[in-house]
């Protein structure tokens, strides 16, 4: 836009605030109820200004065993847990869709495009829909209260697997032939120039997927009855109903914000990236 | 080094046969053009030898060797592709030793044969930089040096100059023309463009349809062109085509004038009389009507039509000349310069 009129400018940056105060207001809240002490947070009303225990409530909630009077894994335990399941589901649904795309794209065997659709069809069922039977396998394997219970039903992916086909197609195909020329079997091209050249696409979907992992509450809350594999999104819920007790507002909201941190420097630190692999077309 | 044989090649997507019973034979260092217009299938047959692309019958040899079942890494050929195909990732450098690198050649080894390819094609100095940081005539070289490195047995090239501008085209042509007589290697080298084709290649090998209508010296295709396709495909302006009937010698035109050959054949057919071989004479049987000129400065184009006809004629005089259009010429051509062709199949016939 060349507009260039000072009330225009000054409209635009209201506007602007008042977005970012809406959208900042809560996480203000959280961190001004993280660093008062319990006896604060139960009075009204409630502060506005942040008070003077934050690094008390920092050492007490990650490090002491959480919520007082709850047999609740320590914070720090279960904000592994969380990392461990997120990584696990955004590693795994990248390997697993980038391979399930390469055969895809570039092999000619019978029923290719059957395959195509049966994994197109998945889309329809979330794990919301096949929690059942999905617990019941999960049950059988003995898989219960562990990483890999937690992450693995969770990998498949329609959706990345679309979006890395798309990606595969639109590499010219003079790239494929001119390795087969340089001697380049399928392998060496996947992890020669498939590979590299879906680097960008690659950290945006771990972006993406590492957050979705991350977020979710109702498988993890199915199956981990071990309280030493909480999540830490589940925490934050069990703490609020913790037995018969004032919820401690203090190492509560010390506890969100520490389960905001790792989503907020996975986006920071691939930040770059992710625009790029969302944005670049050219190859 | 190596010579091809291609013996009876054909090549069908499920039941249209693209390509029709394509010989050749190509010896060890020749430097052959494929030439012919959009869809004919030069591609194809390009993408048939490098192993790219089924065999539906035939052969191809390349040595002594038959590579139909060859996968293209084990056919010893390098290609240069029309967009270059440079792999974007890489630098020039790696791009040029990715070959090498699979083929497990030393370090040293591969040092040594990209700092040689970088040298011939005067590329040295960008060999740390990226494909998309350099010009098209710069990605041309280096696709090109990647040919280079793998010391092959044959260089196959697809089109590869039409995406530069004319004057790095003219440049690029006279280069790669000098490279392969320096390194002496068997080369194909397909294009749609006939003065890429006539000044590249020791023989041209002509397709139309998904036929070899020619194969032969540029030459040989100038002046015994074997069909009116080649014709009218090589040289520039284009050969001028008149309807007529052959008697005895005599070829009669549309308007009655008589020109006088040394056909041996008869009934109707098609005459071809390139416009540089018309030659201006007051007593000529063969009269122009001028419509329109155009100036080259060295020579003068005619255009016009067969006088008391529709039929195009052009002409070249040479020098700067001013006709008004409507006026009539006169002109003779040698008999060595009459092209007679079969008017139903379009094939050489008479001499
Ligand atoms: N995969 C395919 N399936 C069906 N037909 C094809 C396929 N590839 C090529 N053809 C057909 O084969 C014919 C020859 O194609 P080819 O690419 O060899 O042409 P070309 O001579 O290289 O043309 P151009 O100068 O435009 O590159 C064309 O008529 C084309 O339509
Ligand atoms: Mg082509």
């Amino acid at each position: 836009m060349v507009e260039n009129r000072r009330w225009i400018d000054i409209l635009t940056h209201v506007v602007l605030i008042v977005g970012i105060a809406i959208v900042a207001l809560p996480i203000w809240i959280t961190f001004v109820a993280a660093s008062h002490d319990a006896v604060r947070m139960t009075q009204a009303p409630l502060p506005l200004l942040p008070g003077g225990h934050f690094w008390e409530n920092f050492t007490a909630t990650l490090f002491g065993s959480g919520l007082s009077g709850t047999e609740i894994a320590p914070v720090w335990r279960m904000l592994l847990n969380s990392l461990a399941m997120a990584l696990m589901i955004a590693v795994g649904k990248i390997a697993i869709s980038i391979i399930s795309a390469f055969a895809i794209v570039y092999f000619r065997f019978p029923f290719r495009m059957g395959f195509f659709w049966l994994i197109f069809i998945t889309l329809m069922l979330p794990v919301e829909v096949r929690i059942l039977p999905t617990f019941e396998v999960v049950a059988d394997l003995g898989m219960l209260n562990s990483y890999v219970g937690l992450s693995l039903p969770l990998i498949a992916s329609a959706t990345a697997t679309f979006m890395f086909r798309q990606v595969f197609l639109t590499i010219p195909d003079e790239l494929l032939e001119s390795a087969r020329v340089d001697g380049a079997g399928p392998l060496r091209f996947f992890w020669d120039i498939l590979v590299p050249l879906s680097r960008t696409n690659i950290a945006a979907l771990f972006v993406i997927l590492f957050i979705y992992g991350w977020n979710q509450y109702l498988w993890p809350l199915l199956i981990t009855t071990d309280t030493s594999m909480t999540t830490i999104v589940i925490s934050i819920k069990q703490m609020l109903e913790a037995a018969e007790q004032t919820p401690q507002w203090n190492i509560i909201m010390m506890t969100a914000l520490l389960a905001m941190l790792p989503p907020i420097v996975v986006v920071i630190t691939m930040q770059k990236l992710f625009v790029k692999g969302l944005t670049e077309t050219e190859k | 080094m190596a010579s091809i044989t291609l013996e009876n090649l054909t090549k069908s997507y499920g039941d249209t046969e693209v390509l029709h019973h394509v010989h050749g034979q190509i010896e060890d260092g020749e430097f052959i053009v494929v030439v012919g217009p959009s869809g004919c299938g030069k591609s194809t047959l390009l993408r048939m030898i490098a192993g790219l692309e089924t065999i539906t019958g035939g052969q191809v040899h390349i040595g002594d060797r038959v590579v139909n079942d060859l996968e293209p890494a084990q056919r010893d050929i390098a290609m240069v592709f029309q967009n270059y195909a440079l792999y974007p990732h890489m630098t020039v450098r790696e791009n040029m030793a990715y070959g090498l690198k699979i083929r497990k050649f030393s370090k040293a080894e591969i040092e040594a044969r990209v700092r040689e390819a970088a040298e011939i094609l005067e590329i040295g100095d960008y060999l740390d930089r990226k494909p998309r940081q350099l010009s098209g005539g710069q990605r041309q070289r280096v696709a090109m040096g990647r040919a280079i490195v793998r010391h092959p047995k044959v260089f196959l090239f697809d089109e590869p100059l039409s995406n530069l501008d004319a004057k790095l085209r003219v440049q690029m042509r006279l280069e790669i023309r000098k490279l392969q007589k320096r390194l002496g290697v068997t080369s194909i080298y397909v294009t749609h463009d006939q003065v890429e084709a006539m000044t590249l290649g020791d023989r041209l090998m002509v397709l139309n349809k998904g036929y070899v209508e020619q194969f032969g010296s540029p030459i040989e295709l100038y002046s015994r062109p074997a069909s009116v396709f080649v014709a009218g495909f090589i040289g520039s302006p284009a050969m001028n085509f008149l309807p007529a009937h052959a008697e005895g010698g005599r070829l009669t035109l549309e308007n009655g004038a008589v020109i006088a050959s040394t056909t041996a054949a008869s009934g109707p057919v098609t005459l071809g009389i390139r416009p540089e071989h018309l030659v201006a004479d007051s007593q000529g049987p063969i009269r122009l009507a001028v419509d329109v000129l155009e100036q080259l400065g060295a020579n003068t184009l005619v255009h016009g039509v067969l006088a008391g006809t529709r039929t195009d004629l052009t002409a070249s005089l040479e020098g700067v000349r001013d006709i008004p259009g409507g006026q009539e010429l006169a002109f003779s051509a040698p008999p060595e310069a009459l092209h007679v062709f079969d008017r139903a199949t379009g094939q050489r016939v008479g001499d």
